[in-house]
Protein backbone atom coordinates (compact mmCIF):
# COMPACT_ATOMS: atom_id res chain seq x y z
CA UNK A 1 0.00 0.00 0.00
CA UNK A 2 3.10 2.59 0.31
CA UNK A 3 3.01 2.60 -3.30
CA UNK A 4 -0.70 2.71 -3.63
CA UNK A 5 -0.49 5.96 -1.05
CA UNK A 6 2.22 7.92 -2.70
CA UNK A 7 1.84 7.06 -6.47
CA UNK A 8 -1.48 9.41 -7.16
CA UNK A 9 -0.43 11.44 -9.59
CA UNK A 10 0.09 9.57 -12.85
CA UNK A 11 -3.02 10.15 -14.25
CA UNK A 12 -4.20 13.06 -12.90
CA UNK A 13 -3.07 16.23 -15.12
CA UNK A 14 -5.08 14.40 -18.48
CA UNK A 15 -8.59 14.15 -16.25
CA UNK A 16 -7.74 17.75 -14.22
CA UNK A 17 -6.68 19.67 -17.77
CA UNK A 18 -10.13 19.44 -18.86
CA UNK A 19 -11.20 22.28 -16.43
CA UNK A 20 -9.95 25.63 -15.68
CA UNK A 21 -11.34 26.05 -12.23
CA UNK A 22 -7.76 24.18 -11.20
CA UNK A 23 -4.62 25.09 -10.19
CA UNK A 24 -1.67 23.22 -8.41
CA UNK A 25 -1.56 24.76 -5.06
CA UNK A 26 0.91 22.08 -3.22
CA UNK A 27 3.91 20.48 -4.64
CA UNK A 28 5.00 16.86 -2.88
CA UNK A 29 8.33 15.95 -2.16
CA UNK A 30 8.57 13.50 -5.29
CA UNK A 31 7.77 16.95 -7.63
CA UNK A 32 4.45 15.73 -8.47
CA UNK A 33 1.39 18.08 -7.97
CA UNK A 34 -1.39 17.80 -5.48
CA UNK A 35 -4.44 19.15 -7.32
CA UNK A 36 -7.39 20.97 -5.77
CA UNK A 37 -9.78 23.13 -6.90
CA UNK A 38 -9.44 26.78 -6.65
CA UNK A 39 -11.58 28.86 -4.57
CA UNK A 40 -13.76 27.87 -1.59
CA UNK A 41 -12.91 24.98 0.53
CA UNK A 42 -16.75 23.97 0.66
CA UNK A 43 -16.32 23.37 -3.30
CA UNK A 44 -13.74 20.79 -2.68
CA UNK A 45 -14.62 17.63 -4.98
CA UNK A 46 -14.50 15.51 -2.26
CA UNK A 47 -16.84 17.29 0.34
CA UNK A 48 -19.38 18.10 -2.80
CA UNK A 49 -19.76 14.33 -3.61
CA UNK A 50 -20.20 13.56 -0.13
CA UNK A 51 -22.81 15.83 0.58
CA UNK A 52 -24.34 13.67 -2.38
CA UNK A 53 -23.83 10.46 -0.59
CA UNK A 54 -25.24 11.59 2.64
CA UNK A 55 -28.24 13.17 0.82
CA UNK A 56 -29.14 9.40 -0.27
CA UNK A 57 -28.67 8.31 3.19
CA UNK A 58 -25.17 6.69 2.92
CA UNK A 59 -24.31 6.41 6.81
CA UNK A 60 -21.79 3.43 6.49
CA UNK A 61 -18.60 3.83 5.41
CA UNK A 62 -15.53 1.65 5.45
CA UNK A 63 -12.59 0.49 3.46
CA UNK A 64 -8.99 0.23 2.70
CA UNK A 65 -7.33 3.73 1.80
CA UNK A 66 -5.84 4.65 -1.71
CA UNK A 67 -4.70 7.98 -2.73
CA UNK A 68 -7.90 8.18 -5.41
CA UNK A 69 -10.23 8.50 -2.60
CA UNK A 70 -7.75 9.36 0.21
CA UNK A 71 -10.02 13.06 -0.24
CA UNK A 72 -12.61 11.60 0.72
CA UNK A 73 -11.37 9.59 3.40
CA UNK A 74 -10.16 13.19 5.01
CA UNK A 75 -13.73 14.02 4.66
CA UNK A 76 -15.38 11.79 6.46
CA UNK A 77 -12.94 11.68 9.45
CA UNK A 78 -13.60 9.54 12.24
CA UNK A 79 -16.50 8.09 10.49
CA UNK A 80 -14.73 5.95 8.42
CA UNK A 81 -13.86 2.26 9.75
CA UNK A 82 -10.22 1.62 8.37
CA UNK A 83 -10.86 -2.54 7.56
CA UNK A 84 -7.99 -4.61 7.82
CA UNK A 85 -8.47 -6.10 4.02
CA UNK A 86 -11.09 -5.24 1.47
CA UNK A 87 -13.17 -8.54 1.63
CA UNK A 88 -13.35 -7.87 5.40
CA UNK A 89 -14.63 -4.23 4.63
CA UNK A 90 -17.07 -5.93 2.11
CA UNK A 91 -18.45 -8.14 5.07
CA UNK A 92 -18.77 -5.45 7.89
CA UNK A 93 -20.50 -3.27 5.01
CA UNK A 94 -22.91 -5.67 4.53
CA UNK A 95 -23.64 -6.44 8.39
CA UNK A 96 -24.26 -2.71 8.62
CA UNK A 97 -26.90 -3.17 5.57
CA UNK A 98 -28.62 -6.22 7.50
CA UNK A 99 -28.69 -3.64 10.74
CA UNK A 100 -30.33 -0.88 8.36
CA UNK A 101 -27.77 1.03 7.34
CA UNK A 102 -26.66 2.48 4.09
CA UNK A 103 -23.04 1.38 3.42
CA UNK A 104 -19.95 2.36 0.93
CA UNK A 105 -17.07 0.41 0.73
CA UNK A 106 -13.65 2.85 -0.49
CA UNK A 107 -10.84 0.65 -1.63
CA UNK A 108 -8.38 0.78 -4.70
CA UNK A 109 -8.75 -1.60 -7.90
CA UNK A 110 -6.23 -3.82 -6.48
CA UNK A 111 -8.58 -4.70 -3.66
CA UNK A 112 -11.16 -5.97 -6.20
CA UNK A 113 -9.60 -9.66 -6.46
CA UNK A 114 -10.06 -10.15 -2.73
CA UNK A 115 -13.62 -9.04 -2.63
CA UNK A 116 -15.08 -11.44 -5.85
CA UNK A 117 -15.66 -14.25 -3.44
CA UNK A 118 -17.96 -11.76 -1.16
CA UNK A 119 -19.68 -9.84 -3.87
CA UNK A 120 -20.80 -13.53 -5.48
CA UNK A 121 -21.30 -15.46 -2.37
CA UNK A 122 -22.96 -13.00 -0.32
CA UNK A 123 -23.77 -9.62 -1.98
CA UNK A 124 -25.02 -11.08 -5.21
CA UNK A 125 -26.90 -13.77 -3.63
CA UNK A 126 -28.46 -12.05 -0.49
CA UNK A 127 -29.64 -9.18 -2.34
CA UNK A 128 -27.11 -7.06 -0.13
CA UNK A 129 -26.48 -3.94 -2.20
CA UNK A 130 -22.90 -1.99 -0.83
CA UNK A 131 -21.82 1.25 -2.94
CA UNK A 132 -18.40 0.77 -3.89
CA UNK A 133 -15.75 3.42 -4.38
CA UNK A 134 -13.14 1.87 -6.55
CA UNK A 135 -9.89 3.87 -6.91
CA UNK A 136 -8.70 3.31 -10.60
CA UNK A 137 -5.61 2.74 -10.66
CA UNK A 138 -3.96 1.59 -14.15
CA UNK A 139 -6.25 3.39 -16.37
CA UNK A 140 -5.35 3.42 -19.34
CA UNK A 141 -1.77 1.83 -19.24
CA UNK A 142 -0.46 4.52 -16.96
CA UNK A 143 0.17 3.95 -13.64
CA UNK A 144 3.29 1.67 -11.87
CA UNK A 145 3.50 -1.57 -12.96
CA UNK A 146 1.39 -3.24 -10.12
CA UNK A 147 -1.65 -1.65 -11.21
CA UNK A 148 -1.40 -2.60 -14.97
CA UNK A 149 -3.14 -6.02 -15.35
CA UNK A 150 -5.87 -4.98 -12.92
CA UNK A 151 -6.34 -1.44 -14.43
CA UNK A 152 -6.78 -3.30 -17.87
CA UNK A 153 -9.56 -5.42 -16.75
CA UNK A 154 -11.30 -4.38 -13.56
CA UNK A 155 -14.30 -3.03 -15.32
CA UNK A 156 -14.81 -6.16 -17.30
CA UNK A 157 -14.21 -8.05 -13.92
CA UNK A 158 -17.11 -6.45 -12.15
CA UNK A 159 -19.20 -6.28 -15.24
CA UNK A 160 -18.95 -10.05 -15.82
CA UNK A 161 -20.43 -11.57 -12.54
CA UNK A 162 -23.15 -8.47 -12.84
CA UNK A 163 -22.20 -5.25 -11.06
CA UNK A 164 -22.68 -2.32 -12.95
CA UNK A 165 -19.67 -0.02 -12.89
CA UNK A 166 -19.82 3.99 -13.63
CA UNK A 167 -16.28 5.73 -14.53
CA UNK A 168 -17.45 9.63 -13.67
CA UNK A 169 -15.83 12.74 -14.55
CA UNK A 170 -15.24 14.84 -12.27
CA UNK A 171 -19.01 16.89 -13.19
CA UNK A 172 -20.57 13.12 -14.16
CA UNK A 173 -19.83 12.03 -10.10
CA UNK A 174 -23.53 12.97 -8.73
CA UNK A 175 -24.75 11.23 -12.43
CA UNK A 176 -23.01 8.13 -11.87
CA UNK A 177 -23.91 7.90 -8.09
CA UNK A 178 -27.38 8.72 -9.22
CA UNK A 179 -27.27 5.76 -11.43
CA UNK A 180 -25.45 3.66 -8.82
CA UNK A 181 -27.83 3.96 -6.24
CA UNK A 182 -30.66 3.11 -8.25
CA UNK A 183 -29.03 -0.52 -8.84
CA UNK A 184 -28.41 -0.43 -5.38
CA UNK A 185 -32.02 0.62 -4.72
CA UNK A 186 -33.84 -1.39 -7.43
CA UNK A 187 -31.81 -4.71 -8.02
CA UNK A 188 -30.36 -4.63 -4.37
CA UNK A 189 -27.12 -5.72 -5.67
CA UNK A 190 -23.22 -4.09 -5.41
CA UNK A 191 -22.57 -1.32 -7.70
CA UNK A 192 -19.46 0.06 -8.26
CA UNK A 193 -18.15 3.80 -9.29
CA UNK A 194 -14.52 4.02 -10.29
CA UNK A 195 -12.59 7.20 -9.27
CA UNK A 196 -9.62 7.77 -11.50
CA UNK A 197 -6.77 9.63 -10.20
CA UNK A 198 -7.90 13.81 -9.68
CA UNK A 199 -11.60 12.99 -10.21
CA UNK A 200 -12.06 13.54 -6.24
CA UNK B 1 -17.88 -32.83 22.78
CA UNK B 2 -18.28 -33.02 19.13
CA UNK B 3 -18.72 -30.04 17.10
CA UNK B 4 -22.63 -30.11 16.98
CA UNK B 5 -23.08 -30.73 20.74
CA UNK B 6 -21.12 -27.78 21.26
CA UNK B 7 -22.99 -25.25 18.99
CA UNK B 8 -26.06 -26.78 20.60
CA UNK B 9 -24.96 -25.88 23.99
CA UNK B 10 -24.79 -22.36 23.18
CA UNK B 11 -27.84 -22.48 20.83
CA UNK B 12 -29.85 -23.26 24.34
CA UNK B 13 -28.19 -20.41 25.80
CA UNK B 14 -29.59 -18.32 23.46
CA UNK B 15 -32.35 -15.68 23.85
CA UNK B 16 -32.68 -12.80 21.24
CA UNK B 17 -29.32 -12.67 19.84
CA UNK B 18 -28.28 -12.29 16.52
CA UNK B 19 -25.56 -14.68 15.57
CA UNK B 20 -23.61 -15.16 12.25
CA UNK B 21 -22.81 -18.35 11.10
CA UNK B 22 -20.00 -19.22 9.29
CA UNK B 23 -20.17 -20.84 5.89
CA UNK B 24 -20.68 -24.71 5.90
CA UNK B 25 -21.95 -27.55 8.59
CA UNK B 26 -21.66 -24.73 10.89
CA UNK B 27 -24.99 -22.91 9.69
CA UNK B 28 -26.24 -26.29 9.15
CA UNK B 29 -25.65 -27.59 12.71
CA UNK B 30 -27.15 -24.38 13.94
CA UNK B 31 -30.07 -24.76 11.60
CA UNK B 32 -30.73 -28.26 12.82
CA UNK B 33 -30.29 -27.17 16.22
CA UNK B 34 -31.99 -24.24 16.62
CA UNK B 35 -33.50 -22.80 13.11
CA UNK B 36 -34.09 -19.02 14.46
CA UNK B 37 -35.22 -15.78 12.48
CA UNK B 38 -32.18 -13.82 14.00
CA UNK B 39 -29.93 -16.53 12.78
CA UNK B 40 -28.06 -15.13 9.83
CA UNK B 41 -27.14 -18.36 7.50
CA UNK B 42 -23.96 -16.99 5.69
CA UNK B 43 -23.39 -20.30 3.43
CA UNK B 44 -20.42 -18.99 1.09
CA UNK B 45 -18.25 -16.01 1.99
CA UNK B 46 -15.76 -18.18 4.57
CA UNK B 47 -13.85 -15.78 6.20
CA UNK B 48 -16.43 -13.05 6.51
CA UNK B 49 -18.88 -14.01 9.31
CA UNK B 50 -16.59 -12.10 12.09
CA UNK B 51 -16.52 -9.27 9.85
CA UNK B 52 -20.25 -8.73 9.23
CA UNK B 53 -21.49 -9.64 12.87
CA UNK B 54 -18.71 -6.42 13.28
CA UNK B 55 -20.75 -4.10 11.31
CA UNK B 56 -24.38 -5.38 12.71
CA UNK B 57 -23.01 -4.97 16.63
CA UNK B 58 -21.53 -1.63 15.28
CA UNK B 59 -24.72 -0.58 13.44
CA UNK B 60 -26.85 -1.99 15.86
CA UNK B 61 -25.53 -1.28 19.43
CA UNK B 62 -28.81 -2.22 21.23
CA UNK B 63 -28.70 -5.82 19.64
CA UNK B 64 -26.75 -8.53 20.84
CA UNK B 65 -24.83 -10.17 18.49
CA UNK B 66 -23.16 -13.74 18.12
CA UNK B 67 -21.06 -14.89 15.98
CA UNK B 68 -20.65 -18.28 15.01
CA UNK B 69 -17.18 -19.12 13.33
CA UNK B 70 -14.89 -21.92 12.37
CA UNK B 71 -11.21 -22.23 12.81
CA UNK B 72 -10.62 -22.48 8.91
CA UNK B 73 -13.06 -19.92 8.97
CA UNK B 74 -11.31 -17.53 11.79
CA UNK B 75 -7.65 -18.42 10.09
CA UNK B 76 -8.94 -17.28 6.88
CA UNK B 77 -10.51 -14.28 8.27
CA UNK B 78 -7.61 -13.36 10.81
CA UNK B 79 -7.64 -9.95 9.60
CA UNK B 80 -10.55 -9.50 11.52
CA UNK B 81 -9.27 -9.65 15.22
CA UNK B 82 -7.43 -6.45 15.10
CA UNK B 83 -10.32 -4.98 13.34
CA UNK B 84 -12.96 -5.87 16.59
CA UNK B 85 -10.28 -5.31 18.97
CA UNK B 86 -9.71 -1.56 17.59
CA UNK B 87 -13.42 -0.76 16.77
CA UNK B 88 -14.87 -2.71 20.21
CA UNK B 89 -18.05 -3.20 20.07
CA UNK B 90 -19.33 -3.81 23.28
CA UNK B 91 -22.32 -5.91 21.83
CA UNK B 92 -20.56 -8.48 20.07
CA UNK B 93 -19.47 -12.09 20.92
CA UNK B 94 -17.38 -14.22 18.82
CA UNK B 95 -17.49 -17.76 19.33
CA UNK B 96 -14.89 -20.36 17.09
CA UNK B 97 -15.68 -23.65 17.55
CA UNK B 98 -12.28 -25.21 16.78
CA UNK B 99 -12.09 -28.75 15.97
CA UNK B 100 -8.96 -28.36 14.17
CA UNK B 101 -10.04 -29.18 10.84
CA UNK B 102 -12.02 -27.78 7.50
CA UNK B 103 -15.20 -30.42 8.85
CA UNK B 104 -17.27 -29.13 5.44
CA UNK B 105 -14.91 -30.62 3.13
CA UNK B 106 -13.75 -33.70 4.81
CA UNK B 107 -11.56 -32.96 7.93
CA UNK B 108 -8.66 -31.81 6.21
CA UNK B 109 -6.16 -30.21 8.91
CA UNK B 110 -6.13 -26.42 9.63
CA UNK B 111 -3.21 -25.12 11.77
CA UNK B 112 -5.20 -24.26 14.83
CA UNK B 113 -3.95 -26.90 16.54
CA UNK B 114 -0.29 -24.75 16.12
CA UNK B 115 -1.49 -21.19 17.16
CA UNK B 116 -3.60 -20.33 20.46
CA UNK B 117 -6.77 -18.29 18.74
CA UNK B 118 -7.98 -17.38 21.87
CA UNK B 119 -4.17 -15.55 22.65
CA UNK B 120 -4.65 -13.83 19.19
CA UNK B 121 -8.00 -12.24 20.23
CA UNK B 122 -6.43 -11.83 23.47
CA UNK B 123 -3.60 -9.93 21.42
CA UNK B 124 -5.90 -8.23 19.28
CA UNK B 125 -7.85 -6.09 22.05
CA UNK B 126 -10.96 -8.60 22.82
CA UNK B 127 -11.88 -7.56 26.06
CA UNK B 128 -13.04 -10.61 27.82
CA UNK B 129 -11.27 -14.11 26.79
CA UNK B 130 -12.31 -17.81 27.01
CA UNK B 131 -11.79 -21.38 26.12
CA UNK B 132 -13.92 -24.43 26.78
CA UNK B 133 -13.02 -28.30 25.90
CA UNK B 134 -16.22 -30.01 27.81
CA UNK B 135 -20.32 -29.67 27.92
CA UNK B 136 -19.97 -27.94 31.56
CA UNK B 137 -16.82 -25.86 30.52
CA UNK B 138 -18.40 -23.97 27.49
CA UNK B 139 -21.70 -23.51 29.33
CA UNK B 140 -19.76 -21.71 32.98
CA UNK B 141 -18.07 -19.62 30.24
CA UNK B 142 -20.74 -18.85 28.46
CA UNK B 143 -22.19 -17.92 31.83
CA UNK B 144 -19.63 -15.71 32.90
CA UNK B 145 -19.21 -13.25 29.28
CA UNK B 146 -20.84 -10.25 30.47
CA UNK B 147 -22.61 -9.46 27.11
CA UNK B 148 -22.02 -5.74 27.45
CA UNK B 149 -18.77 -6.21 27.84
CA UNK B 150 -17.21 -6.96 24.76
CA UNK B 151 -16.11 -7.85 22.17
CA UNK B 152 -15.59 -11.35 23.70
CA UNK B 153 -14.01 -14.19 22.67
CA UNK B 154 -15.02 -18.27 23.32
CA UNK B 155 -12.63 -20.37 21.64
CA UNK B 156 -14.32 -24.00 22.03
CA UNK B 157 -12.37 -27.13 21.63
CA UNK B 158 -14.31 -29.64 19.75
CA UNK B 159 -14.01 -32.63 17.71
CA UNK B 160 -15.39 -33.10 14.43
CA UNK B 161 -18.86 -34.91 13.98
CA UNK B 162 -18.92 -37.90 12.86
CA UNK B 163 -21.85 -39.52 10.31
CA UNK B 164 -24.14 -38.16 8.04
CA UNK B 165 -23.60 -34.09 8.30
CA UNK B 166 -26.55 -32.20 9.11
CA UNK B 167 -29.52 -30.57 6.39
CA UNK B 168 -28.49 -28.19 3.94
CA UNK B 169 -29.60 -24.60 4.55
CA UNK B 170 -33.45 -24.55 3.65
CA UNK B 171 -33.97 -21.57 2.96
CA UNK B 172 -32.69 -19.27 -0.41
CA UNK B 173 -30.51 -16.66 0.59
CA UNK B 174 -32.31 -13.47 -0.14
CA UNK B 175 -35.11 -15.05 2.34
CA UNK B 176 -32.13 -15.23 5.04
CA UNK B 177 -31.79 -11.46 4.52
CA UNK B 178 -35.46 -10.77 4.81
CA UNK B 179 -35.96 -12.92 7.71
CA UNK B 180 -32.37 -11.39 9.79
CA UNK B 181 -33.63 -7.99 9.02
CA UNK B 182 -37.20 -8.38 10.03
CA UNK B 183 -35.24 -10.07 13.32
CA UNK B 184 -33.08 -7.16 13.47
CA UNK B 185 -35.75 -5.22 13.48
CA UNK B 186 -37.33 -6.40 16.28
CA UNK B 187 -34.01 -6.55 18.57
Amino acid sequence: MSEAASGAAAGAPAVLGQSSTLRINKTRKDGSAELRAAGAPAAAPAAVFLKALRARGFNFFTGVADSTVASLISELGPEYLSATREDLAVGMASGAYLAGRRPAVLMQNSGLGYCLNGLTSLNLIYKIPLLLIVGYRGYQGKDAPEHLVMGAHCEQLLREVGIPVFVPERDGLEESLAAADEALLREKIPAAIFIRPGVL
Amino acid sequence: MTTRESIGIVARKLDRELVVCTTGYTCRDMQACSDRPGNFYMIGSMGLAASLGLGVALSKPGARVVVFDGDGAALMGLGNLPAIGALAPANLIHVVFDNEVFASTGNQPTYSGAVSLDRLASAAGYRQVARAGTPEELSQAWDKIDHGAGPAFLLVKCRPDEGPPAERVRLEPEQITERFMEAVNAS
